[in-house]
């Protein structure tokens, strides 16, 4: 999906900077722990002027733990960070900042409520006492020209989209005047187009001889946008290499450690009996266009349907109405031969209907509940909690699920989001369910988490399971389902067999200009 | 005209309204830093106190406002300290503050209560300002410290809008993660901003007992003046010029009671009319009790909530 036309910029700035000179900055056997976690240990990386440098590696593997050391975030437990050959003790951000280090975290820094000039002008010493707004002005015209961000100075952060608000961040730390320039996952909130954009000014920054670290789990942006690749697995280097010796399959066998299989999977079997059974259901809220508008569909015992649309189509709707969650305002809904509409989540899940919802930790998981208490959610309780079989439930959940956490009584909140999806299907696919609804099961995971998770569903399918599977992301349907609908403000507007979907008519018709 | 009863109730309220304006924006530096500061009321009574008794001793009473402003500064670095460096809740370490500060000043006060204080600030009218007609009466026929209130508040929404401290303090108030990253040094914004809060409710209380009560008494000097101030930094979004209205009207308030009465206003009691300051909070504060209405208020997206760098 991302960024394969910036690759035509690529490797004109790495030919600058000769491999004599020293990294502008490097880490030399750091090491780094956090209660119960190694986030890093005895870690090397170094970075070169002129050079876009990524980190990659899985969910937890310790991307992001070291680019917050390099930038001053974090302080190493052991080990040396080296700025132009020189070690450095990078106390705070403020120190970082200072050596011309700079990081676009993930949750990006910025405050809202202020405009984009003051943003950029936070923490600034180099401002005068009193504020004045044409020097700013002036100097983000000047970057906005050279690497390509353009962004209204007086437009409030709160109200730009997220692409916007990532060029403020970047922006930001060039007004700052770093060299070396951390992103942390910067395509995960943006479009294919938006990412492109994003690459063609990292390209242009690197071909001005500053460096960019670029942190992904990615296989195919980071063979579009680096010269170099260091790859990280469990807080520590599997390996550097660079871009154009390596490929696809070398990069994520050193990412997660073994082989990796995201081919397709189909039933094998011809599905069974109608499961799930809904008909002309329709969402229609008092004074707004309707949501859902009149859609039928049924799910057999041992098959994956896939509802595939752009977000905002009537997909979170649609997996409400059915896992109880809302009441549709026409038609009804058939879980295992029993009506289920409108009766709430509690009835559908007494007639066999399991419910993994796209947003984890507000609709799945109590996020700060222990993961013991969270499995207990769905488990028909009596006065009393008995708690040595939830922790024993738990403890299988962590052990079969490979859920990296403390124990039992780890608070959700803190585990990664790959982690997070483990204890939600682990609660979900260990009940005896004969229908299951997942909406975007394996967005924001990495590779061996999306692999294991679609191993999980393919085997639910096998034993029977009717599965329905909503998701933006067509690769996730096209390796899953056996027949695909598309989802068009409301309306099913094409239904084909999963093996001959052709990839333009569903995007075509998830554009609504297919039907 | 010049004496006519409304005229002489607005210069009163200016007069009600000014330790409410100071230390009620006190507490918005200390808010907009993201510090929560409930003991205003603590601060006000350890400060007045204070300011009697320095006054009482020296003559002097600018003496004894600089040392209630000393006394409701350094009870505030005792909250800074716990709410900043120690993370506790701010709520808790607030209301501990008034407690302790009701006490302290109950003990100091009591071989000196009932006993009137001779060292007064006085009106000083202002030359040629103070001969308009109406306003002039209002206005300029007060006292120093009505004057340095504008001042301040003048000062503050310069501070606040156009300079590179006020931009980081703002920063602080909304997100401490951002500010932080962005090279502005957190904790100490913090201490600085609620200490200074802790000046600005030490001159309200001293301000108070130097030129309002006669006399002091620990349950007639503030009121509830500290309370009423925590909601008008609410009532004010925040922002200093509109919190010197809002003093001025809760003061006019405050003094409304007697105005009625001298007007010849009958049928309203006069308890019901001494309430209606206190009223005036909670219709404010129970407005501002819904998230949402608070955020569009302009409330510091941080307030309240301490800041720790290394968490994950």
């Amino acid at each position: 999906m991302s960024g394969q036309s910036a690759s035509g910029a690529r490797r004109s700035g790495a030919d600058a900077a000769s491999s004599a000179e020293a990294p502008v900055v490097e880490a030399r056997g750091v090491g780094k722990v956090f209660p119960g976690v190694t986030a890093n240990a005895g870690v090397d990386l170094a970075v070169r002027r002129g050079e876009v440098h990524a980190l990659l590696g899985e969910n937890g593997a310790g991307k992001s733990t070291l680019a917050s050391i390099l930038c001053g975030l974090y302080q190493p437990d052991e080990g040396t960070v080296l700025v132009d050959g020189r070690p450095v003790t990078l106390r705070n951000p403020r120190d970082g900042l200072a050596r011309g280090i700079g990081m676009v975290h993930q949750h990006f820094r910025l405050v809202e409520r202020f405009t984009v000039a003051e943003n950029i002008v936070l923490g600034d010493r180099r401002q005068p006492l009193v504020l004045s707004a044409g020097r700013v002005r002036s100097a983000m015209v000047e970057l906005g020209e050279r690497y390509g961000l353009s962004i209204d100075p007086d437009a409030r952060v709160g109200d730009l989209a997220v692409g916007e608000q990532q060029r403020v961040e970047i922006t930001k730390m060039l007004y700052r005047g770093v060299d070396v320039l951390l992103l942390d996952e910067p395509t995960a909130v943006l479009t294919p187009q938006e990412a492109d954009a994003l690459f063609t000014t990292l390209r242009a920054m690197a071909a001005d001889g500053k460096a960019v670290v670029l942190i992904s789990h990615k296989l195919g942006e980071v063979l579009a946008v680096a010269d170099r690749v260091t790859v990280l697995r469990d807080g520590r280097v599997v390996g550097a290499v660079a871009a154009d010796a390596t490929d696809r399959h070398q990069l994520a066998t050193m990412m997660v450690g073994r082989e990796v299989d995201l081919s397709p999977r189909r039933a094998q079997s011809p599905p069974g009996v109608a499961v799930l059974d809904v008909r002309g259901v329709s969402l229609r809220p008092p004074g707004r266009p309707a949501r859902l508008a009149g859609v039928s569909l049924q799910v057999h015992a041992g098959e994956v349907v896939g509802v595939a649309g752009v977000a905002g189509n009537g997909q979170r709707e649609l997996a409400e109405v059915v896992a109880g969650l809302r009441a549709p305002t026409e038609g009804t809904v058939v879980v295992a031969g029993r009506g289920t509409t409108g009766r709430g989540a509690r009835a559908a899940r007494g007639a066999g209907l399991a419910y993994v919802p796209e947003d984890r930790l507000g609709t799945g998981l109590a996020p700060s509940l222990s993961i013991a208490d969270n499995l207990l959610l769905t488990r028909p309780l009596g006065f009393f909690v008995d708690r040595r079989t939830a922790t024993a439930d738990a403890r299988c959940v962590i052990e079969r699920f490979d859920v990296k956490a403390t124990g039992p009584a780890a608070a959700v909140r803190g585990l990664s989001g790959g982690n997070v999806q483990k204890v939600l299907l682990g609660r979900e696919l260990s009940d005896s369910c004969t229908v299951l609804v997942v909406a975007s099961p394996t967005r924001g995971l990495d590779v061996g988490a999306i692999e294991f998770v679609r191993d999980l569903l393919d085997e639910r399918r096998r034993g029977g399971v009717g599965v329905l599977l909503l998701s933006e992301d067509l690769d996730e349907i096209r390796a899953l389902a056996d027949r695909i609908l598309v989802l068009f403000e409301g309306r099913i507007v094409l239904e084909r067999a999963g093996g001959d979907a052709d990839l333009t008519e569903l995007g075509l018709a998830m554009a609504g200009a297919g039907a | 005209m010049n004496d006519s009863a409304i005229v002489l109730t607005l210069a009163a309220a200016v007069a009600a309204g000014t330790p409410l304006a100071l230390a009620a924006l006190g507490e918005l530096l200390t808010e907009r830093a993201g510090v929560l500061n409930l003991g205003v009321e603590g601060m006000m009574l350890l400060g007045a106190v204070t300011a009697f008794l320095v006054g009482d001793a020296t003559a002097d009473p600018w003496l004894g406002l600089v040392t209630g402003m000393l006394t409701g500064g350094a009870l505030a670095a005792v909250h800074a300290f716990l709410s900043v460096t120690m993370r506790a809740n701010q709520i808790v370490a607030g209301l501990a503050l008034v407690i302790f500060g009701t006490g302290l000043s109950t003990f100091l006060g009591q071989p000196v209560e009932g006993r009137p204080l001779t060292a007064r600030i006085t009106t000083a009218a202002v030359p040629v300002l103070a001969d308009i007609p109406v306003a002039g009466r209002i206005l300029f026929q007060q006292d120093l410290v009505v004057y340095a209130t504008w001042a301040l508040v003048l000062a503050a929404t310069f501070y606040l809008t156009r300079t590179r401290a006020g931009l980081s303090l703002r920063a602080v108030g909304e997100s401490p993660a951002t500010a932080d990253a962005m090279g502005v040094r957190v904790a100490a914004t913090r201490y600085a901003h609620t200490i200074a809060g802790g000046l600005l409710a030490g001159a309200g209380g001293a301000y108070l007992i130097l030129a309002r009560v006669p006399s002091w008494s620990q349950a007639a000097t503030t009121n509830g003046v500290g309370w009423i101030a925590l909601a008008l930094v609410v009532f004010s979004s925040w922002r200093p010029l509109r919190l010197l209205a809002g003093a001025y009207l809760f003061g006019a308030a405050l003094r409304a009671n007697f105005a009625l009465q001298a007007a010849g206003v009958r049928g309203i009691p006069a308890e019901v009319l001494a309430l209606l300051p206190y009223l005036l909070t909670i219709a404010v504060m129970i407005g501002l009790s819904f998230s949402d209405l608070r955020r569009r208020a302009g409330a510091p997206a941080a307030l309240g909530l301490p800041y720790v760098r290394d968490e994950r």
